[in-house]
């Protein structure tokens, strides 16, 4: 089942630059996808249309059914909802614990306080950090930040989880812990979309990987088929 | 469904105070700037209903005395009543135009000393009386006194009429700059307030631009995002009011108790009774807190939407 659908997608920005041309990409349920290239590929844009913090030009977008290139910018949420993100900067927030920064992302629906409080606990549990969860994040390492980042993206169940580059702030060892956090919400179900020019991490985990240049889709390697060639 | 209304409603509740704390040196910013605001208003309520009560007063008690020729009849004397009656701008009602005649004037002065009553003891005869008889009449419109005067002059049997055009001028004159100047200073100032509010709610907000951008992020639609926001304002704009609502609750109560019941200057003029006066005014100024504040959070997350 396609989750995520792109056709003839363009996206030229007010100041004339050309971030996308004519892309046409499909990722199925299920799948672990990178996509790599140099600074400026393009590689930002295209999964800012994904959780729609930009609009594509033109073309036509659909993440999990909806066409994010033409939903309402007050209906936004509608697309949020079906997806979670994760990005360099963690974008926690300072004031409140581990707990209430995933929590947060539940409360707004409404939910009941003890639904809210068993899945915060299971997502913290999930990535390693229930014993944190009355922390401030300002009192973690930048490992720890960003898994709590990854609990509050995936805490209300997304069929997507986008990330920025989540091991850009990391040293080697902490980006491998992350990864190997992704790669079991990957197991459980979820779609993971992970942007990176971290190519070490790329050649250890053998996913699908799709190389961008100037906007275009310069490569694209199947499961396992991706080596990166030292320069 | 009505459950999670309730919850989400007591959420943003617990939310609002939380943030109102956490971020307690911007909150007491826009408190203090609602609070600055409303105490200009109170003030500007205070004088302006005092302004206005004393002019009523005022123009209720302004009299003009018309005195009937020294021989005239009794008969003549009443009838001259309802020929003032008969002119515009006079009021309706008993008590507007009242005659004294120079019997009861008499008796009055006798009552009020001894020395009178001995002088005044043998003008028993209505001829005998030196006196003159008075009306007593009351206009509507005390800026057309001098033109009722002239008309009840004119009557046949009036001898004089006496108006207090020169000083009720002169008050009127006074109370109508006093009011005019509260009205210029106090838009200035609600103005200026209102400006600063807003701004102060602005930068609170633009201090949690990241708290915003994340909520979008996880999903918050725009009225998830404001809605918090509006409940802080809603207190904010409660907790601004508080310092203003006492001062004029006590304030006012202890400025009239110390005037000796509001007079001003003797009874003539004297302040409004503070019972109902400090309530009404205190709900005015919560109501005005609260708009302030819930309107001012509204329109400032506004900006940090995407609408």
């Amino acid at each position: 089942m396609e989750l995520i659908r792109m056709r003839h997608v363009h996206k030229v920005y007010k100041n004339g630059v050309t971030a996308i041309h004519d892309l046409d990409l499909a990722i199925e349920k299920g799948e672990f996808v990178f996509i790599i290239g140099a600074t400026g590929c393009g590689k930002s844009s295209l999964i800012k249309m994904l959780y729609r913090e930009e609009r594509p030009t033109s073309g036509q977008i659909l993440v999990g059914g909806i066409d994010v290139a033409k939903i309402k910018n007050r209906k936004i949420y509608k697309v949020r909802r079906k997806l979670g993100v994760v990005f360099q900067d963690f974008k926690l927030l300072p004031k409140l614990t581990v707990y209430e920064n995933v929590a947060f992302a539940l409360e707004i629906f409404g939910l009941p306080k003890d639904e809210v409080y068993n899945k915060v606990v299971k997502v913290l549990e999930l990535v390693g950090l229930k014993n944190k969860a009355k922390q401030y994040p300002t009192h973690l390492s930048g490992g720890e930040q960003q898994r709590v980042a990854i609990a509050r993206a995936i805490v209300n169940g997304p069929k997507i989880l986008i990330c920025d580059e989540p091991t850009g702030n990391l040293d080697e060892v902490t980006s491998m812990e992350i990864m190997s956090v992704l790669e079991a919400i990957n197991k459980l179900g979820t779609t993971v979309i992970m942007v990176t020019h971290d190519t070490d991490i790329v050649n250890k985990l053998k996913k699908r990987v799709i190389v961008l240049d100037s906007g275009r889709i310069l490569k694209e390697y199947a499961e396992g088929e991706y080596v990166h060639e030292a320069n | 469904m009505f459950m999670k209304l309730i919850r989400i409603l007591f959420r943003n509740i617990r939310d609002a105070f939380k943030s109102i704390i956490r971020n307690f040196s911007l909150s007491l910013a826009s408190i203090s700037c609602i609070t600055i605001t409303l105490l200009v208003v109170a003030i500007s309520m205070t004088l302006s209903v005092n302004v206005n009560n004393m002019m009523k007063n005022i123009e209720d008690d302004v009299t003009i005395v018309a005195w009937l020729d020294k021989d005239i009849t009794l008969e003549r004397a009443i009838e001259i009543e309802d020929e003032i009656r008969a002119l515009p701008n006079i009021q309706e009602g008993k008590e507007a135009v009242i005659l004294d005649d120079k019997e009861s004037i008499r008796q009055e002065w006798m009552k009020a000393s001894d020395t009178y009553k001995d002088i005044m003891k043998n003008w028993d005869l209505r001829e005998d009386n030196p006196l003159k008889d008075a009306y007593q009449v009351k206009v509507v419109d005390i800026e057309k006194l001098d033109e009722t005067s002239d008309q009840i002059a004119a009557i046949d049997g009036v001898f004089l009429v006496q108006d207090m055009e020169e000083m009720v001028d002169r008050l009127i004159g006074v109370f109508d700059v006093i009011t005019k100047i509260t009205y210029v200073i106090v838009i200035a100032l609600i103005l200026v307030t209102a400006f600063l509010i807003s701004n102060t709610i602005k930068i609170t907000i633009f201090s949690r631009k990241r708290e915003i951008d994340i909520m979008r992020l996880v999903g918050a639609s725009n009225s998830n995002i404001r809605i918090p926001f509006v409940f802080e304002g809603l207190f904010l704009g409660i907790l601004g009011s508080v310092i203003p609502i006492l001062v004029t609750v006590y304030g006012y109560t202890a400025l009239y108790g110390q005037l000796d019941h509001g007079r001003l200057f003797g009874s003539f003029i004297t302040l409004v009774k503070p019972n109902s006066f400090v309530y009404i005014a205190s709900l005015i100024l919560l109501l005005i807190g609260v708009v302030v504040g819930m309107f001012g959070s509204w329109r400032a997350v506004r900006k940090h939407l995407k609408i």
